[in-house]
């Protein structure tokens, strides 16, 4: 038999990186989040504040602004970007010819849409006499203010993000595949139409897809930095602030490190606990099919 | 009903026709808008800067290769070559770092039994949903105080390490797949663990390597926010951070250079995905995926 020492030696280097790289970094950081520490004033010793700094993140317009652009921003991605992406699966997953080509073209953004590239070209679209304005205007509509408006700033992020629905869709295709074709030829035998089909068949059955998508996506809406700080900066009325981008400023800008360390638990905090009511809530409205279970 | 049953029919297939019609006309109409900006970014590489918003027509007014002279060279004192080369410099470790660690530590996981395998199983599935905003900034003090920083040890050491659980994910479902009659056997003839690895998993895991390799490449190839906090000279900027550099000052952006820039910029991507798309999409659907 294989002896038990060998299985350690292989994970040893994981271990070590989870010790030093993961958890050691964050309760360093909950350590930091309850004290001044700063490196703007080199050679003092960080001082023990308790609290404090949370407390004065909730007096903290700023913060509490930045918050509530990182739930606008989480709210309308993630549903709409899941929601596009499995629309388009559904869609695709018909015996289609040409699904290859459709597959690509759909998946491209997504490859693509992390690069800066993809900001700076964001940025010059949405500008007042950018393409996306002219395009409008080729069909007689007014020029929409994108980036000096907080709603159009905001949705310039948002189709951004929800523009990358490529890589939920090719997951969501995958589960598709796995639906037994006669549970649709018996249902459309009984004359159920498509969308009673959609609903009835293949949405229940792709539910544990759905939840991994969701916990994933949720897990990016949330921290999204790259968009607001290559597209739109803060955005007007630091409609685009979002928690990820204040938190980069004070720790890597203003270097008060304590302070930002608390933004970060405060975010981490959400994060995890939205995760943690998601996992919760599997029993309500995730189907697995093997009755239960990871 | 005095429907004929042939004109029922014939009322059928038209209907399944308009149906395929339909499908097919909201599946172009998708992919035409969402492939536009790319395809217009293409021919605005080519405009002039006076040009280039009068329009929304993709096809520039003649082929000018000037932008991307100008804009390789630019106006400071470094050109895109050393903006390449150091991108390079860590990517290529960091690829070669994720794929033997990975492939290490899921061996580890996937074929054999150790004290608390359970539990530290559970904590690499963790580590996939923990938001990796709060680990930022003790990471940032730590490789501060070992003189890291303006370096890309930072960039590197999470691959070095096995710390970003989607390949480790990724190679333990593969590992799984192949039947463990063929470590056994190899193990009867004597082989060791690591023989068995080397000569009979990782011929069999190949094409997971390949997919490790290529969302490895495409990950920290336009990874931003790494460089952004640890790399501060520009002599050793990345591209990601080059181009952002060039937008930077909002009032005279001379839109061209910076689109043929951003264009060279995605090219790798956009050519390691068409000369490799299988092996994206199994990654994809293998393991589910961030981004």
């Amino acid at each position: 038999m294989k002896k038990k020492k060998t299985g350690l030696i292989y994970v040893t280097p994981w271990i070590i990186g989870f010790l030093v790289l993961t958890i050691w970094p964050i309760l360093a950081s909950f350590y930091y989040s309850l004290t001044d520490y700063s490196l703007a004033r080199v050679g003092q010793t960080p001082d023990f504040l308790g609290i404090l700094n949370y407390i004065n993140l909730f007096k903290d317009n700023t913060f509490i602004q930045s918050l509530k652009a990182t739930l606008t921003y989480t709210v309308f991605t993630v549903p709409l970007q899941l929601g596009f992406a499995l629309f388009v699966a559904f869609i695709l997953n018909f015996k289609l010819k040409a699904i290859g080509f459709f597959r690509t073209a759909y998946y491209i953004p997504s490859i693509l849409g992390g690069n800066v590239a993809v900001g700076v070209l964001w940025r010059s679209m949405f500008q007042p006499e950018g393409l996306v304005n002219t395009f409008l205007g080729t069909f007689g509509l007014q020029p929409i203010e994108w980036l000096s408006t907080p709603a159009g700033a905001m949705t310039v992020l948002v189709i951004l993000k929800v523009w990358q629905f490529g890589s939920s869709m090719l997951i969501f295709l995958a589960a598709l595949k796995d639906i037994p074709q006669d549970l649709y030829e018996s249902s459309s035998l009984d004359g159920a139409s498509k969308f009673t089909q959609f609903c009835k068949i293949t949405v229940p059955l792709i539910t544990p897809t759905i939840f991994f998508n969701l916990v994933m996506q949720l897990n990016n809406a949330f921290q999204e930095f790259n968009g607001p700080y290559i597209v739109t900066r803060k955005g007007p009325l630091n409609s685009t602030y979002l928690a990820s981008m204040f938190i980069y400023d004070k720790a890597f800008k203003e270097f008060d490190m304590g302070y930002a360390s608390a933004a970060s638990w405060v975010l981490f905090i959400i994060i995890v606990c939205s995760t943690m009511i998601l996992f919760a809530s599997q029993k309500k409205w995730v189907y697995y099919s093997d009755g239960g279970g990871k | 009903m005095e429907v004929t049953p042939s004109l029922a029919e014939k009322r059928k297939a038209q209907k399944q026709k308009v149906q395929v019609f339909v499908r097919y006309f909201i599946l172009t109409i998708v992919a035409i808008i969402m492939l536009y900006p790319i395809i217009w970014l293409v021919g605005a590489t080519f405009k002039s800067n006076s040009e280039i918003f009068t329009s929304i027509g993709f096809i520039p007014k003649k082929i000018d290769f000037q932008a991307y002279i100008d804009g390789w060279n630019t106006k400071g004192n470094y050109t895109f070559t050393l903006y390449f080369i150091n991108t390079f410099k860590y990517v290529i470790p960091k690829i070669g770092f994720t794929v033997v660690s990975a492939t290490i530590t899921a061996y580890g996981f996937a074929r054999f039994d150790f004290p608390l395998k359970k539990i530290m199983f559970s904590l690499l599935m963790a580590t996939m949903f923990l938001p990796q905003v709060v680990t930022r900034i003790p990471l940032y003090l730590f490789w501060k105080d070992l003189n890291m920083l303006d370096t890309y040890v930072p960039l590197i050491a999470n691959s070095v390490f096995a710390q970003e659980p989607f390949f480790v994910f990724m190679m333990i479902q593969f590992l799984r797949s192949i039947p463990r009659d063929l470590d056994e056997a190899a193990t009867v003839d004597g082989c060791s663990s690591f023989g068995i690895l080397w000569r009979i998993l990782v011929p069999a895991v190949k094409p997971a390597l390949l997919s490790c390799v290529i969302f490895q490449f495409v990950w920290s190839f336009s990874d931003f926010l790494g460089p952004l906090i640890y790399i501060t000279s520009q002599e050793n900027y990345p591209v990601s951070l080059a181009l952002k550099l060039n937008v930077d000052p909002s009032t005279n952006t001379p839109w061209n250079q910076v689109f043929a820039m951003s264009l060279i910029s995605l090219l790798p991507a956009i050519i390691l995905f068409f000369s490799a798309q299988k092996y994206f999409v199994e990654g994809v659907t293998s393991s589910g995926i961030k981004g």
